[in-house]
């Protein structure tokens, strides 16, 4: 097969990578948000076609199968939106003053590449590849979060580079050990680097190097995934961002680092006297989960609180993939889904209510329904959505962690539930504060883009209410395979 | 294998380490630096012996890049910023130097013991590779997590790479993918580390990561 003919896979990566180098081009700014949500949109349909077009013969380099497809249609498509809701964002800023125009075309050209490094990540067959890709993200997010330089922005843009690249460091760490381990069986060179054959020929590797391997990638990735205790970074890098970013970290880039986690979890638990990688992974996902519920109560920042609800949300479905098993897998799935669209549609709600309060503080934010309808409600959906209450999608998805968990270790299902029962307290303390009541601070008409929005939250709702079967049908194959 | 291609690996391997000790108690910023340019120096020689030993003619490739850009372009760059600066002085240290070498020496036999532990099987060159590459990276993080001033993490964090850089030469066959990829990632740090720099003098005139830790928590906006 030819390597440069098009094909849906080199279509995820050319485009982003193509358009991110017209937009470094492009000297006008509402021509590059316009350029930057087509790219995005002609990624996502091209994303699409991966679903019904003949897949690509795995490569040396790429790959594709039922697992990340799923995560890459979801990418793209949060990153459709999420251009969407960006162009209507900068405008503002850019009013404003806080943003200049040469600022736009540096934000609008690292949009894309982190665009590219995310499918990159998805789709290499090559455990070094993934990683670059996995760190020129990161790189993208840092310099983007760092923005707006003022002190906190560079504060947390700091902040996250070090954390972020000591995190890198350990995983690239373990990779290699993934290698030392791979090379004496499948052989020297790029074999003993592809997933593919990683896979097939993990029985015969070495269980002691792999069990190292996993603890160095586990704390690697896991720093991106924001697992407590290496989560320090979140918050500030969310808070401090611009808001589109913020969106695309919690709904996109900590997937990205799960998804490497995930594959390194099957690698492992390919062989089978290594150590059992479901219980490291339930004791940091319930860390973080329970110790993220209650940092949500003392929050004043109103992204800062949301950031947390990410790490106790990356908390869940670490611990779903930990405890595995085709039901457990499956909610896990379906959890990180909904997750996604879920915060990212908080967050662009929060983004035009931090633009028009001209604040983050939670307690300068009140009464929004009333002053503004449109994205008080489209919040008080989200956070309920978020908090995990019926008949939205994340509360199937909790509930089925919650039952298979019950179902297998009871003590643990009660942590979890008690963890998840906190966090629900302090997410609905805060939505009354800030959705109800009287209105405070700047009641000026918003010019919102809502569509990003209730897109989301009506595909929240769907998935709550009715999941198609084709997709139950995909979802628990791929739960099979996680094992 | 023969015995002194063996022990000349070991040497170079192990001096990488004891330059990591070497900077954990350097007080003052150039010396850190030049500090910085001798285990890159040290790591370009390793790396080549390593090319020499494997028959890994691409392997000189890395040799090259670590000689050029991290013993010589980094380290002289870094030495214009500080003068330009003008901070010069010592390093505020968060741990006393005492405590810091005794943690040194902890991370050093713990990655000796793990690393030894479970990589019986392996090629004894790799593996006695792969003990001291941890170790260098995690002396490097001891760098990064007791001193207080930005330029000397970004030089903990580089010596940090450049233990990672060992590890990859040690496995054998690693495909140049990886060794171009890390080279291009301390590119791109450094890149990153100097616009934050700039960005950081642009706003506070120093480069003490304290002077940003002041503002955690009193958020005006």
């Amino acid at each position: 097969m030819n390597p440069l003919a098009f094909s849906p896979v080199t279509g995820v990566l050319l485009i982003p990578a193509s358009a991110a180098v017209l937009l470094a081009l492009l000297p006008s700014y509402r021509m590059s948000a316009r350029l930057n949500v087509f790219a995005s949109l002609l990624t996502f349909i091209t994303a699409l076609l991966l679903l019904v077009t003949e897949r690509p013969q795995p490569g040396r380099y790429l790959l594709v199968d039922d697992l990340n497809i799923v995560f890459i249609v979801l990418n793209t498509f949060v990153g459709f939106t999420t251009s969407v809701f960006s162009a209507s964002y900068i405008g503002h800023e850019l009013e404003t003053g806080r943003l200049t125009p040469a600022n736009l075309r540096f934000y609008h050209a690292m949009y894309q590449i982190m665009m590219f490094g995310m499918n990159l990540a998805f789709v290499s067959n090559n455990i070094g590849l993934m990683w670059v890709a996995v760190e020129l993200a990161t790189l993208t997010t840092v310099l983007m979060v760092g923005i707006y330089r003022t002190h906190e922005a560079l504060e947390a843009a700091w902040k996250y580079f070090i954390l972020g690249s000591v995190g890198i460091a350990f995983a690239l760490f373990g990779t290699i050990l993934v290698y030392m381990a791979a090379q004496p069986v499948v052989g020297e060179g790029y074999d003993a680097m592809a997933w593919t054959l990683l896979i097939q020929h993990a029985v015969a590797f070495d269980p002691a190097l792999l069990n190292v391997a996993f603890v160095f990638l586990l704390l690697g990735y896991g720093t991106k995934v924001g697992l407590a205790p290496l989560h320090a970074w979140l918050p500030d890098a969310h808070a401090e961002g611009p808001t589109p970013i913020s969106a695309v970290l919690s709904g996109l880039l900590l997937n990205v680092a799960l998804y490497a986690v995930l594959r390194f979890k099957i690698l492992i638990a390919a062989s089978p006297e290594a150590i059992a990688p479901g219980p490291l992974m339930v004791t940091m996902g319930l860390t973080s989960l329970i110790f993220a519920a209650f940092m949500l109560y003392r929050r004043r920042d109103i992204k800062r609180m949301f950031a947390y609800s990410s790490i106790e949300h990356m908390g869940i479905i670490v611990f779903a993939f930990g405890m595995g098993g085709p039901l457990a897998n499956f909610a896990g799935l379906l959890h990180m889904v909904m997750h996604s669209l879920t915060k990212s549609a908080i967050f662009y709600a929060v983004g035009h209510i931090a633009q028009i309060k001209g604040t983050q503080r939670l307690s300068s934010i009140r009464g929004l329904t009333e002053s503004h309808p449109g994205l008080g409600w489209g919040l008080v959906i989200g956070v309920i959505a978020i908090a995990g209450l019926p008949p939205l999608g994340i509360f199937m998805s909790e509930f089925l962690v919650v039952s298979s968990t019950f179902a297998r270790q009871p003590l643990l299902a009660i942590l979890l539930v008690l963890g998840l029962l906190i966090a629900f307290g302090a997410l609905l303390l805060r939505l009354t504060g800030v959705a109800f009541g009287q209105p405070r601070g700047s009641t000026a008409p918003v010019e919102a883009s809502y569509l990003p929005m209730y897109s989301h939250l009506a595909l929240v709702f769907g998935g709550g209410v009715y999941l198609p079967p084709p997709l139950v049908a995909w979802f628990q194959h791929i739960a099979q395979l996680l094992g | 294998m023969n015995g002194l291609t063996f022990d000349i690996a070991h040497l170079l391997a192990g001096g990488l380490v004891l330059v990591s000790f070497m900077m954990l108690y350097q007080d003052r910023l150039y010396s850190l630096l030049n500090m910085f340019a001798l285990h890159s120096l040290v790591l370009t020689l390793s790396v080549a012996w390593q090319a020499y030993v494997q028959q890994a003619p691409h392997l000189y490739v890395t040799a090259t890049i670590a000689l050029v850009f991290k013993a010589i372009i980094i380290p002289v760059a870094l030495h214009r910023m500080i003068r330009r600066l003008g901070i010069h002085r010592e390093i505020e240290t968060v741990v006393g130097i005492g405590p810091t070498m005794f943690a040194g020496m902890a991370l050093v036999a713990l990655s000796m013991v793990v690393m030894l532990r479970v990589t019986q099987a392996a090629d004894p060159l790799a593996r006695e590779d792969l003990a001291f590459a941890l170790s260098v990276v995690l002396l490097g993080l001891l760098v990064m997590v007791t001193r207080r001033n930005a330029v000397s993490q970004i030089v903990g964090f580089m010596s940090l790479e450049n233990g990672l850089v060992l590890a990859a030469t040690g496995a054998k066959g690693m495909p140049l993918v990886v060794e171009i990829s890390v080279a291009f990632s301390i590119l791109i740090a450094f890149i990153v580390i100097g616009v934050f720099l700039f960005r950081i003098r642009e706003r506070f005139d120093t480069v003490d990561v304290r002077a940003l830790d002041d503002f955690k928590g009193k958020r005006r906006r």
